[in-house]
């Protein structure tokens, strides 16, 4: 049976005024919470270890399992902090998710406040999406006007205020404890770990990081039980996720559905590629993730099956590129990406991107060796995993598997004197090219 | 000169300032820190940039110095340090809105307002940027005028975007203090709202 559509996190996009709080609650918003505060938290706890839910955020790992590292209570401040700092190129679910329906995430925010023993949890937002920001403040206030948050939680005499804090652009921040250091009004650099956000996160104290889609996922598992989540999705990958199709296909968009599902299958929902055109490279999650390409049609796309081909589930942003898209170009363009939000803690990142790029640039301007070809693998080999963080290793990734599967198309711009490709033919217009140098 | 001594602002901008930094401070009990980069925000909200004085005013209001406030504010992109054009036109040129087109957009914008990047037009109306992923990949090509998102852009839709800009068309887009928000600004639903976005998860 071909795999259909699971719209859970999705599933009040298309209502009238859908982020208003009278919306979520006609459509039962705001009763798991009320189910979530008549159970032990400890039991909250356990329904999404049960659930198998895992962070929707990159890295897949049990959030259940996240929350129960945070040790003992000891009196002090423990807190909740969610990743809305959506910014992996290609990713493009939380934002849209945060604009629709506000209130889902407010509602996993209490309830896994409320599971973690939170009095005081933060909305780390990217600071460029300023629309969602007063979404969000709006919604907060709406939620505090109705009693949901306070001092009084829905009658319950749990107290939770939920702060929603904006960055100013800055990838990096998306790393949780870079996020930790610029939500305590410092650089967003990354902290050595060991130890971690559980045990000494915000402002030195017991922390969960989690995604947005993650916290939103909460709510449905509290309401429906593990079962019901299970039911969905693969054993080890349980649930369902939002995927984000992007590029050369008919009908971009977020299409949620369970984990496991096929990019055969989400290209059928999404009308193909765009007509005329035939896929030549993908990346399952992010640019972050080893590219893919149409011998991966057939992958499911869980967390295990992705790992299992060469790459990873990471947030389900597929970037889909056709025959007229040249690699080289594409994965330039990531390095300069890399190259701009590299933090500079550390020199394997700090140093390799910077000359990787320009390698890059060499290479389409025509000017490149053979020999770049294998100092992009050695400095790729010097970046992962001697790098501080996963934004290193994240920059390697399009390179090693573009190298991998396109290395004709690399050789090409060696001998050929640049690049082969005609951009007019990749845009979704029409357009005189000006010949002007992107640099 | 020392963060302790200079008073930056004063008047009724200084009223207003210390007003909205109270609110900020407000949100982060014990832990003014926190409360930088919305700082931040605010005083670039003030200033079109992050000014001196505006360095000069956190630094005074959170107690530390201003080098602790410099090196804060210069690791962010959205920061700015010398003023911006009326309108911040950001054309997104990473991967996958580059390849759709935002490169022949950037380039139409460049060539027609005779500009490069983070360059600002003679009167003071546009500043073009290539600005990296923001999050909208399934309406690529996307543009932002002042962080107002616009879909699916072509070389002809911006050009005509900027030039209404320039010609004093106010209705596009809000003016460069609506850079992040002001705390006593009521929470709204933002302009946004007035997009008309598909809903793909109805079209499978």
């Amino acid at each position: 049976m071909a795999t259909t559509l699971t719209p859970v996190l999705t599933d009040r996009w298309d209502a009238s005024r859908s982020w208003t709080l009278d919306a979520y609650r006609k459509a039962g918003g705001y009763s798991a919470l009320r189910t979530a505060l008549a159970m032990d938290p400890a039991d909250v706890l356990a329904a999404v270890k049960d659930s198998g839910l895992r962070g929707r955020g990159g890295a897949g790992f049990p959030t259940g399992m996240k929350w129960g590292f945070l040790p003992p209570p000891d009196g002090g401040p423990r807190y909740l902090v969610v990743n809305a700092d959506e910014s992996e190129p290609g990713t493009c679910k939380d934002i849209p998710l945060m604009m629709a329906d506000p209130h889902l995430l407010i509602e996993g925010a209490i309830i896994t406040s409320y599971a973690i023993g939170c009095h005081h949890a933060f909305i780390y937002l990217r600071g460029e999406v300023v629309h969602v920001y007063r979404r969000l403040l709006a919604a907060v206030a709406e939620a505090r006007e109705a009693g949901l948050l306070g001092p009084d939680v829905a009658g319950s005499g749990y107290d939770l205020e939920i702060t929603v804090h904006a960055g100013a652009g800055a990838y990096i921040c998306g790393e949780e404890t870079a996020l930790l250091d610029s939500l305590e009004g410092r650089r967003g650099q990354p902290r050595l770990k060991p130890p971690f956000p559980a045990v000494a996160g915000l402002y030195g104290r017991p922390t969960v990081v989690n995604n947005v889609e993650t916290i939103a996922s909460v709510p449905s598992v509290v309401a429906n039980g593990a079962d019901w989540f299970r039911s969905m999705g693969t054993e080890r990958s349980s649930g369902f996720g939002i995927f984000s199709l992007s590029g050369h296909v008919t009908r971009p968009g977020q299409y949620e559905a369970p984990l496991g599902i096929t990019l055969r299958e989400l290209l059928d929902m999404a009308g193909g590629i765009r007509e005329g055109h035939e896929l030549k490279f993908w990346t399952p999650g992010g640019s972050s993730t080893p590219l893919f390409t149409a011998e991966h049609l057939d992958v499911p796309l869980d967390y295990e099956s992705v790992g299992a081909a060469g790459s990873m589930l990471g947030t389900r942003a597929l970037q889909i590129f056709d025959e007229t898209t040249c690699v080289v170009r594409a994965v330039s363009r990531w390095i300069d990406f890399y190259a701009h939000e590299s933090c500079g803690k550390c020199t394997p990142c700090r140093e390799g991107t910077y000359w990787m790029k320009l390698i890059y640039h060499r290479l389409e301007a025509g000017e490149g060796t053979q020999e770049d070809l294998a100092t992009l693998l050695d400095v790729c080999d010097n970046i992962l995993g001697r790098a501080f963080c996963a934004l290193g290793d994240g920059a390697t990734s399009p390179v090693t598997s573009s190298l991998k599967y396109f290395r004709d198309e690399y050789e090409a711009h060696v001998t050929g004197g640049g690049c082969p490709f005609d951009p007019v033919a990749a845009a979704r217009f029409a357009y005189t090219p000006k010949g002007l140098v992107h640099a | 000169m020392t963060a302790r001594t200079y008073e930056p602002y004063e008047g009724a901008k200084l009223e207003r300032l210390e007003a909205d930094a109270a609110a900020i401070l407000a949100r982060y009990p014990e832990h003014p820190r926190s409360g930088l980069l919305p700082l931040l925000h605010l005083v670039q909200s003030e200033d079109g940039f992050v000014s001196p004085d505006g360095i000069a005013f956190c630094a005074r209001v959170l107690g530390l110095t201003t080098a602790e406030v410099s090196a804060v504010a210069t690791f962010y992109t959205q920061f700015k340090r010398k003023p911006n054009g009326t309108y911040t036109v950001g054309v997104c040129t990473n991967t996958l809105c580059a390849i759709m087109g935002g490169d022949a957009i950037f380039d139409e914008l460049a060539e027609h307002l005779g500009i490069g990047h983070d360059e600002t037009t003679p009167d003071g109306a546009i500043t073009l940027e290539r600005i990296e992923c923001n999050a909208a990949c399934d309406y690529a090509p996307v543009m932002m005028v002042n962080w107002e998102f616009f879909d699916e852009q072509t070389p002809d839709s911006a050009r005509d975007v900027v030039d209404r800009l320039r010609a004093g068309d106010t209705g596009l887009a809000a003016g460069r203090d609506s850079s992040v928000d002001t705390p006593t600004q009521p929470p709204s639903g933002g302009t946004a709202d007035t997009k008309t976005r598909r809903k793909p998860s109805e079209e499978a």
